[in-house]
């Protein structure tokens, strides 16, 4: 019984750590590599592999490589039904301003400095 | 228990089993390698926007109206293939040319009204480029169970990690 932890326990724990809240924060603005996040802590990448280890562990963050760089992003599962609603409508906004970032870069004039 | 008491019951629970409202605000900010004009030129003209403004891979158009201007509205409706419709509902209430768009929006998923937001869009000139603020402030009505767009939103990812292995 005392072994077991609610997702939510994990998560807890989780933040209880001023660095992982920070990442947490980060990812919430949307997802990062491993050195991008790094950038602003004051500690080693292995130390900040640590901890994005443990936010892994805890179901809040999720990661995938390509290639040599780890992208990390928020996974929307554990936070609050109310916070997973504003994760997707952030969503459907970041898709729109990436997809609208591809037109702008297709219809590019040749003379735009 | 009485038939008002019975009636008023049901009413509370389904209140409480049916009813919220959840407020929630994020922004975000983007750099564009194009000058603000531009960019804008992206929201104001209807055939620009229709090149980038849609639902998620998977999503089919089923209607597009749009009128910019102070007062005028926008409806972008399409349906996925599971059946569910979404429509987005939106009223243009402040605009000023190259800088500024305000405007408030109704999202509904297959009849029934998810949120109700409003937002507010800056460009910025930024060096050569443009710097674009979108903030939303949103209420979330309703216990909106995602109809699925978890899954669509893993779809999206996946949608921008072939597109960043292309570029």
């Amino acid at each position: 019984m005392l072994n077991y932890q609610t997702p939510l326990d994990l998560a807890f724990q989780a933040l209880a750590d001023p660095a992982r809240r920070s990442i947490v924060e980060r990812l919430t603005k949307g997802p990062a590599s491993v050195s991008e996040l790094a950038k602003p802590l004051p500690m080693s990448l292995p130390a900040v592999m640590l901890h994005l280890k443990v936010l892994e562990e805890s179901g809040l963050v999720k990661s995938h490589k390509v290639g040599r760089v780890r992208t990390c992003r928020i996974e929307a599962q554990p936070l609050s039904q109310a916070e997973r609603w504003i994760t997707e409508r952030r969503q459907m906004w970041e898709r729109n301003l990436d997809r609208l970032g591809a037109f702008l870069d297709d219809t590019k004039p040749e003379q735009e400095p | 228990m009485s038939q008002a008491e019975k009636s008023c019951a049901t009413y509370e629970e389904t209140q409480i089993m049916n009813r919220s409202v959840v407020h929630g605000s994020f922004t975000l900010t983007r750099v564009y390698d194009a000058p603000f004009a531009r960019v804008f030129q992206a929201f104001a003209n209807a055939e620009a926007k229709a090149k980038w403004f849609e639902g998620p891979p998977g999503w089919k158009l089923i209607k597009r109206g749009f009128d910019f201007r102070e007062g005028g509205r926008e409806h972008v409706s399409g349906r996925f293939d599971n059946g569910t419709v979404t429509s987005f509902d939106c009223v243009y209430h402040d605009i000023i040319e190259n800088e500024r768009i305000i405007y408030s929006y109704v999202m509904e998923i297959s009849g029934r009204r998810i949120s109700v937001s409003q937002a507010s869009l800056q460009l910025k000139p930024e060096g050569k480029g443009t710097k674009l603020v979108l903030t939303e402030y949103g209420d979330f009505l309703d216990g909106y169970d995602d109809a699925g767009s978890r899954e669509h939103g893993t779809g999206d990812l996946l949608d921008k990690l072939g597109k960043s292995l292309q570029a």
